[in-house]
């Protein structure tokens, strides 16, 4: 069923910018198919300015792509929706407002004790309970990109698009921010697509990465992780399917060199 | 953080803070003292004469006075540029042909100095306290529609977009996302415009009317080179400017708008 309705389907997507030359446009994206069904985590990796964010900010209904179809939830994307909320690497907590006041954001127009009640939970959630009434720029990036992933929650939203929401942060922070999201993602069962330039990342996060190439990008593969959670980070199962990825991005895991 | 350490570090460097100034003020006022003596001038005052002028100023009742009628000036030029330079830069700053159309006069105008509309403030408003009023407006609506405009332009896009996917539109946007995000720079506009402002008001008084403290300058040379109540007044507008910006710098202390001003 859900393979037939996928929840994103994107169908031979094309994307130019103008280029510094009027006559020469840059071709980011080029013949991008792929689909994600409902509650399914999906990583897109790729080479860095390979059009992945590109993709992503297509989605998220912030540029539109010049050819193809992008449909949603059974629709045409037609702009930004409160139902898919994106979570942007540079992070987009508004420094004005108290942790608490950025999780319900989304929430103004309920009522007051449910409003608080779903920060509450959602604050719990992310593992931000008692900072509450703190400023953003009080808080370590990690915890800001909390608030973010739990503002998103708070909404109601059912589609997830994070953009390497953890690129800025440091490898210890990294590693716990993404086992935390994986208990989030099956405990709230939201559909996540999570664009990344770390194979390990995405290998530890999805259940299926997709590959992209360098640009004008494609997706040239993709590799199914169909290993339980939490993921044991030294099983054989893990190492082959990050090693085929390395590969598949002509790139050897061990030594880290380029092989072609 | 370590809260005794740095609670330490503050004290000794408030203690700096207050000495260092003390002891460069008390030499500065020596070597003003000494200066005069030497030159053997008899109309250039001592720090000490002008501090008799300022205690003759007050009992004769004018200190307070010309300082009231000064800063009521700048009060009304002020608020009337804060209320129109705000929504004006706004405005400006986010719709693309309202700041085509009316950029170009806004940069026309602002290299006018307010001294310069001078004879045409009192042409217009003879000399009376609208004419330092709208001069005081002149000088101070520019810097604040100026910041106001660029404070929405160079706002991070990101905010932007994460209000745009919570589906906020039209008003509330404005109000729940571009206003606050602009606060912390049209702030720093009102700080300069009031420094302007103040520059202004002094300057316009000593032509357009007669009461306040640039009347105050410009009288007491003329009735008598009284030198002594020239500098009394300058002093007092030093004075009361550096309050003034102490007291709008305290807006930039609230926790809407302390992420704007990095790390201090």
């Amino acid at each position: 069923m859900d393979n037939v309705n996928p929840l994103i389907d994107v169908r031979d997507v094309w994307m130019s910018f103008a280029g510094k030359d009027p006559g020469q446009p840059v071709h980011v994206l080029e013949h991008v198919s792929f689909d994600v069904r409902a509650g399914e985590f999906v990583c897109i990796v790729g080479p860095s300015g390979c059009g992945k964010s590109t993709m992503l900010n297509i989605l998220g209904g912030f540029l539109k792509e010049t050819r193809g179809t992008v449909r949603v939830e059974g629709a045409p994307v037609a702009g930004p929706d409160p139902g898919r909320i994106f979570v942007f690497q540079e992070n987009g907590v508004f420094p004005w407002l108290t942790v608490e006041e950025n999780i319900g954001f989304g929430l103004l127009q309920r009522p007051h004790a449910e409003r608080a009640e779903r920060v509450q939970h959602y604050l719990q959630l992310v593992g931000l309970s008692g900072f509450g009434r703190s400023y953003p720029r009080e808080l370590s990036g990690g915890m800001r990109q909390r608030v973010e992933i739990a503002r998103a929650l708070a909404a109601e939203a059912r589609v997830l698009y994070m953009d390497e929401p953890f690129g800025a942060l440091d490898f210890l922070t990294r590693l716990k921010m993404r086992s935390d999201l994986v208990r989030i993602w099956q405990a709230e069962h939201k559909t996540v697509l999570f664009v990344t330039h770390d194979i390990e990342e995405a290998v530890q996060l999805a259940d299926r990465v997709l590959v992209m190439s360098r640009r004008p990008a494609t997706v040239q593969a993709e590799v199914v992780i169909d290993l339980p959670r939490p993921r044991d980070l030294d099983s054989p199962g893990y190492l082959e399917r990050r090693d085929r990825i390395f590969s598949l991005m002509g790139m050897d895991a061990h030594g880290g060199g380029e092989l072609r | 953080m370590n809260r005794p350490a740095s609670l330490f570090r503050a004290t000794g460097k408030q203690r700096r803070e207050i000495l260092l100034p003390l002891l460069v003020g008390m030499l500065l006022l020596t070597g003003w003292h000494a200066a005069v003596r030497m030159s053997g001038s008899d109309i250039f005052p001592t720090p000490l004469e002008v501090l008799h002028g300022l205690v003759e100023l007050a009992q004769r009742g004018l200190l307070l006075k010309y300082i009231v009628a000064s800063l009521f000036r700048v009060s009304w030029g002020f608020s009337l540029a804060v209320v129109i330079g705000v929504p004006l830069g706004l405005v400006l700053g986010w719709f693309r042909p309202a700041f085509a159309a009316l950029n170009p006069f806004i940069q026309i105008l602002r290299p006018i100095s307010p001294i310069a509309w001078i004879p045409v403030a009192i042409l217009w408003f003879g000399v009376k306290d609208t004419a330092p009023i709208f001069l005081i407006f002149l000088a101070s609506v520019f810097p604040i529609a100026v910041s106001s405009m660029s404070a929405v332009q160079n706002m991070q896009q990101v905010y932007l977009r994460a209000a745009q996917n919570f589906g906020l539109r039209g008003l509330p946007l404005f109000r729940r996302v571009i206003l606050p995000a602009a606060l912390p720079q049209i702030i720093t506009g009102i700080r300069i415009a009031l420094g302007v402002a103040w520059l202004v008001v002094v300057a316009a008084e000593m032509i357009a009317v007669n009461s306040g403290l640039g009347y105050l300058i410009i009288d007491a040379r003329n009735a008598g080179k009284r030198y002594d109540l020239v500098v009394a007044g300058m002093v007092m507008i030093g004075f009361i400017g550096l309050i003034l910006d102490l007291l709008v710098r305290r807006l930039e202390k609230f926790d809407e708008v302390r992420w704007g001003y990095g790390q201090r």
